[in-house]
């Protein structure tokens, strides 16, 4: 339905101007398209069976729980009894009577600023220096940068290497050196906790998009580097900006994407490192507050408004940033 | 470095010297923890609580893992019943998400219909969702089809991941439109195109998606969705153990090993065969 109602204009992309045409004559046109239409979608029905097994499946688990949360986000919904309408109310509350949520708003912001473009650049310098090796050492060196994020839960690790009793790690190793005298409470004292923290992410944050910016490098076109030199590109950062970056657009763009979604949803790493809620709140993530009326107070209606601001905020950074990145290497 | 005879042009002696030792360095930072939890699983109790700390283990030892085994086997289910709901679901969902999402994206990428824009925007704007952010409405889908405590709970929602439709898509871009027209001209269908030419140039995005969806089904949780034991999977274990507290540090380390050896071994096997199927599917237009 949605599907074939968007697209009407792409079939017809002349259709426009119709202020001064009468009724009548308009819904002969509209019938017209709608034919056509569907003439359009039986000619490409092998597409649509290509297509068919996944948008089933993507329709109700990615797009359905959408729909439903925005319409929950205006209802009062505990789970036991039937959502109640009340309007803007979520979102009212959220702005006005919130103050731990425009906390975690600057949190979030916090995380996103920093990891974001950080893990980001790392993740494409990483792989532009690995892909400069030989096989072998650049098989090894992309398991070793990848493997954090791979490796799934074992960022827990880091709780014991920054524990803070004189076991963890780092106290036990400064206070041999006789730089510290007593353990620093790295994950529960709010001074330290944001950088340990920024660091555990910092180090997980080498994922999908170095994997896919690995895989692009091997897909490039080696003819264009040959009439590079030709044409006068004297060094591996003119190469890089002029032959590497244009090709490398479509992996470049999914990076960004994926950093993007990452940075603002930060909240799995916080839980095992500073606890659930952290210390005074000095780690609450829009996400953490997410799940903590999710999951923990069931205010369901209120979690969806504070999932539907999350949603904005995401598409509005991602739209931004594809902006700029189209600009790459021109 | 190694070979000063043909150096590729463009590159100068000094520039690779510091790429060497910056990604050295790098290297440590991120393979220092994964050492030292893979030291910690050895390491026996009395070593786990020493000041100060030891990075190395000094008397490695297999009781942790002994440990585990025999935690496991005196509660209700069989750790090895764990194990094996984890790579089930792992491995069907991965297999049915590689084909499911490479026809879509085939299509996607190759195709020209109307919707297709309008879906693959729905795809990205998907991939910009937490997965928090829909956990709410999912439960109450799931629970309306009647897959709580079942196995398709994890495995159905993890075919349609975005991510994979979206990196396939991408990839199959690259591939030469006048490849497929003549295969066109040939007479060859689109199943067979896709069969015969488009996959088997995507192959190193095979891995890449392979990986993603591994990685996501291997570190499910299931928590929401799954309550009968039998059916729960290796992580939610790991936190039971680790919910225990400290007596069982060791099999909680122990634990993570395993957690992370896997998907760790998967990746290094097929990475070697992508770079093997790289030096010989050069796309050139």
């Amino acid at each position: 339905m949605i599907i074939e109602k968007a697209n009407k204009e792409e079939v017809m992309p002349n259709s426009g101007m119709p202020t001064n045409e009468t009724k009548p004559n308009r819904f002969a046109k509209l019938k017209g398209k709608i034919q056509i239409l569907g003439r359009e979608i039986k000619r490409n029905k092998t597409s649509y069976y290509f297509i068919a097994p996944f948008a089933i499946i993507f329709l109700t688990f990615y797009v359905l729980p959408v729909l439903i949360s925005v319409g929950l986000s205006f209802t009062y919904y505990n789970i036991l009894e039937v959502p109640k309408f009340i309007g803007w109310q979520n979102y009212l509350n959220l702005f006005v009577a919130d103050e731990l949520f425009l906390k975690s708003i600057k949190i979030t912001f916090i995380f996103a600023l920093i990891t974001g473009p950080i893990g980001y650049l790392a993740s494409f310098l990483f792989a532009w220096f690995i892909n400069e090796l030989p096989r072998r050492v650049r098989a090894i060196l992309v398991v070793i940068f990848y493997a954090p994020s791979l490796s799934g839960q074992v960022f827990v690790i880091w709780g014991i290497i920054f524990s803070g009793d004189q076991y963890g790690y780092i106290n036990g190793f400064l206070m041999e050196l006789g730089i510290i005298t007593e353990p620093y409470q790295w994950l529960t004292n709010p001074k330290y906790m944001m950088a340990v923290l920024i660091i555990v992410i910092l180090w997980t944050s080498i994922g999908a998009g170095f994997l896919a910016f690995i895989a692009g490098f091997q897909t490039l076109d080696k003819n264009l580097f040959e009439a590079g030199y030709v044409e006068g590109i004297s060094n591996r950062w003119q190469e890089l900006w002029f032959i590497t970056l244009p090709q490398m657009k479509p992996q470049l763009m999914f990076g960004a994407i994926m950093t993007i979604t990452a940075s603002f949803a930060i909240h799995d790493v916080i839980v095992p490192l500073a606890g659930f809620p952290s210390t005074d709140y000095a780690a609450h993530t829009v996400v953490s507050h997410l799940v903590d009326y999710g999951t923990i107070r069931f205010e369901m209606g209120y979690a969806s408004a504070i999932a539907t601001m999350l949603f904005l905020v995401m598409v509005g950074a991602n739209i931004f940033i594809q902006k700029i990145l189209r600009k790459v290497g021109t | 470095m190694w070979k000063l005879k043909r150096r590729t042009p463009n590159r100068s002696i000094s520039g690779d010297f510091t790429n060497i030792l910056i990604l050295l360095a790098f290297a440590t930072f991120m393979s220092l923890p994964l050492v030292y939890a893979i030291n910690n699983a050895f390491k026996p109790l009395e070593e786990l609580f020493q000041f100060p700390p030891k990075f190395f283990v000094r008397n490695p030892t297999l009781d942790n893992i002994r440990d585990l085994f025999t935690l496991m086997n005196a509660s209700w289910v069989p750790f090895t019943r764990y194990i094996f709901n984890t790579f089930f679901i792992t491995i069907v969902g991965s297999g049915f998400h590689l084909i499911v999402a490479s026809l879509a994206a085939y299509a996607l990428a190759k195709h020209k219909f109307p919707g297709q824009k309008i879906f693959f925007n729905m795809v990205i704007m998907a991939l910009m969702f937490s997965p928090h952010v829909t956990a709410i409405p999912n439960y109450l889908i799931i629970s309306r089809l009647g897959w709580i405590d079942t196995y398709w709970a994890l495995i159905v929602p993890a075919i349609a991941a975005p991510l994979g439709l979206f990196l396939m898509k991408q990839f199959m871009e690259q591939i030469p439109v006048s490849l497929l027209e003549s295969a066109r001209l040939d007479g060859a269908n689109e199943f067979t195109i896709f069969m015969k030419i488009a996959m088997p140039l995507v192959k190193p995005a095979w891995l890449t998606l392979l990986i993603f969806s591994f990685q996501a089904l291997w570190n499910m949780n299931g928590g929401t969705f799954i309550y009968d034991e039998a059916l729960k999977t290796l992580p939610s274990a790991l936190q039971q153990i680790v919910a225990t507290g400290f007596a069982r540090a060791g099999a909680a380390s122990a634990i993570a090993l395993f957690m992370m050896i896997v998907p760790l071994t998967f990746f290094i096997i097929s990475q070697s065969r992508v770079i093997e199927t790289m030096s010989t599917s050069g796309i050139k237009d």
